[in-house]
């Protein structure tokens, strides 16, 4: 089974954003693999152990991706990948699509995993349309997954429940919460992960260096910090009228 | 002729969900100022009923695609009716809902069409330049980003409960065609063999209008009946933190945060939880935000509008008889 990931590097979760010259400043935020591309990595291991075959973790990303990557590696993915997104003009979800999508077509794959949603852009985009730009199909946000014959059998979460669907391979599978309980590197696996093969592709390599971004940012912004409000004082019998009260009659919520 | 802005109106068991109202609603207020036809798009089974429901939320037109491979929502067979469709019409605008559907959907049907994407907005105006601007909310809510594309159909997916849903006119008419479903071969790869629906009487998490979240604090699940007791007062549902959820107390699906569903509600009572920066990724657009936490120090009450420093054991329960009081 040839397997494939994508994944992204993103912001520790923790992270404070900072504006700098009206972008988003990364200096000095640490960076990690984005949390549901974990559970895609360790699917894929899981994959990997039942069926054999190869594991190749890809991302598009500026060259720090590559920690990201080795990171993969370290856990046991077989082969990275980077493509290198500082080439590009502009990027926007259709092109990190298009980009993986050219790089990927030139591997072999049975089964491609991702995430459900990348938690810096939050777009729930780049997997499935790089889904759609391979031609095949894609089931979202997936909780678990069986593999028989050549066909998943995954359960995907929906709102207020979950549906099963049965997809021939080769096909793309994104990542929610409940798949599994990522790994952790081993020390074992960072020394070997130091060997493994780390190739790093220029977009112009790929005969897509003129795309360019659909979505255009005009400008971003900070959040109003919410100021804490009125903290209720008194015996909880008495707090619980009053808080009862500015619901109905001040916050109008109730 | 402007060419319309374009619902993509969900439905289960011809139920309208309530985001795709309050898209008509908003989209009716731009369709005025940019002079575009409102179009509710309804893709479904046994859906011609929906045609007036629609049209008295302020669809000028209602496209309607009856068809037993639409009777369910599946990702292929939903992209290709869209796909032709919007290829034959040229809308200048296509919005859906931020739902597990939209979620799935607007990403396929816009890199089939070669369009960008606004994925989860909560805000939404007129542009001169780009027809449409959006504003969705990045890292967690941390940070904002306006966005707009020179693509079209300009493409969104709205976050639920960002837009209030106007009063219905039962007088308006609206203009009902009905199209064939044309479905490509190659979208039917992917079977739904079951859909599974929790039975609740309680409304869906994402778009229900008040929440009550307990975190660790809950001790147990045995707890968690005290906050559906709350919840049933004001007709909300229950949601939780990644701890009550980890340690078994409660089901995934009602995580709250930034593993878990973003939420909006009108009110949000977080139920014995700190208010770490990934939890409150997933509420932080809550409108009124209420904290009950036994120290006073926590850091959900940096946030939070209304606050009890007390024991959620003894606060809960009060407060669901007071309010209990107030709304009888
Ligand atoms: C990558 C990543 C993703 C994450 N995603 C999420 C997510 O999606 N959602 C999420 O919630 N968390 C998430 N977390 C976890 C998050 O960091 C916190 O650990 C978690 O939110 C804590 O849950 P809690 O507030 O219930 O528990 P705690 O932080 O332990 O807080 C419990 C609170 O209850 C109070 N308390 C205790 N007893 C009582 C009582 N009897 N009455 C009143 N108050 C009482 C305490 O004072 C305390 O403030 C994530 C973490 C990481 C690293
Ligand atoms: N730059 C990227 N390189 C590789 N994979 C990516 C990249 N961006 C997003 N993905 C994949 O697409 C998923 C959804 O990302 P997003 O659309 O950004 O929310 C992620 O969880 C990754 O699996």
């Amino acid at each position: 089974m040839n397997i494939v990931v994508v994944i992204k590097q993103t912001f520790d979760t923790e992270a404070k954003i900072v504006l700098k010259d009206g972008q988003i400043d990364p200096s000095g935020v640490s960076l990690v693999i984005n949390p549901y591309d974990e559970f895609a990595i360790e699917e894929a291991l899981r994959i990997q152990k039942k069926f054999g075959g190869e594991v190749t973790v890809v991302s598009c990303g500026g060259p720090r991706s590559q920690e990201a990557i080795r990171t993969a590696l370290a856990m046991g993915c077989d082969k990275g990948v980077q493509i290198d997104e500082t080439a590009l003009e502009s990027v926007d979800e259709y092109v990190r699509a298009e980009v993986l999508a050219k790089a990927i077509s030139e591997m072999p794959y049975d089964i491609i995993l991702g995430g459900r949603i990348a938690v810096d852009d939050r777009s729930s985009q780049v997997a499935v349309r790089l889904a759609e730009a391979l031609n095949i199909p894609s089931v979202s946000s997936v909780v678990k997954l069986d593999i028989e014959n050549n066909i998943a059998t995954a359960t995907r979460e929906i709102d207020g429940g979950t549906e099963i669907i049965e997809v021939p391979l080769p096909a793309m599978i994104t990542a929610q919460k409940g798949l599994n309980e990522p790994r952790y590197p081993t020390m074992p696996g960072i020394m070997k992960a130091r060997k493994k093969e780390l190739k790093v592709i220029n977009p112009a390599d790929l005969g897509v260096s003129d795309l360019s971004a659909k979505m255009k940012v005009q400008n971003y912004s900070l959040p109003t910090p919410r100021q804490g409000g009125k903290k209720i004082e008194g015996e909880p019998a008495e707090a619980a009228r009053e808080l009862a009260r500015l619901l109905r009659e001040e916050a109008k919520v109730l | 002729m402007s060419k319309g802005i374009w619902i993509v109106v969900e439905q289960r068991n011809a139920q309208i969900r309530k985001v795709s109202l309050e898209l008509l609603s908003q989209a009716r207020l731009i369709a005025n100022e940019t002079g575009d036809p409102l179009v509710a798009v309804v893709l479904g089974q046994n859906i011609q009923d929906l045609a007036q429901e629609v049209a008295s939320y302020g669809a000028d037109k209602v496209i309607l695609v009856d068809n037993e491979k639409l009777a369910e929502y599946t990702t292929g067979a939903y992209t290709s009716v869209l796909n032709k469709l919007i290829r034959k019409k040229e809308p200048n605008a296509v919005l859906i809902g931020n739902t597990a559907m939209g979620k799935d959907l607007a990403p396929r049907l816009a890199q089939r069409l070669g369009v960008g994407l606004a994925s989860d907005c909560t805000g939404m105006e007129k542009d001169d330049a780009n027809f449409l601007t959006f504003k969705r909310p990045i890292y967690g809510g941390k940070a904002f980003a306006q966005v707009a594309t020179d693509s079209k159909p300009v493409m969104a997916t709205i976050r639920p409960n960002t837009f209030p849903i106007a009063a219905p006119d039962t007088a308006h008419q609206a203009e009902v065609v009905t199209e064939a479903a044309e479905i490509d071969q190659d979208d039917l790869r992917a079977i739904l063999k079951e859909v599974i629906i929790a039975a609740s009487e309680r409304p869906e998490l994402t778009e229900a209008e008040i929440i009550v979240s307990g975190g660790r604090a809950m001790k147990g699940p045995e707890n968690f009946p005290m906050l559906e007791a709350l919840a049933d007062v004001v007709g909300g549902a229950v949601g939780a933190s990644r701890a009550a959820v980890d340690a078994g107390w409660i089901d995934q699906e009602f995580q709250v945060g930034q593993t878990g569903k973003t939420v909006s509600p009108v009110l949000y009572i977080a139920c014995g939880i700190s208010g770490a920066i990934q939890h409150l990724a997933g509420m932080s657009s809550s409108k009124v935000i209420v904290a009950i936490n036994k120290d006073p120090e926590a850091n959900i009450f940096n946030v939070a509008d209304y606050g009890i420093v007390g024991d959620i054991f003894e606060i809960v329960p009060l407060l669901t008889e007071e309010i209990k009081k107030l709304v009888s």
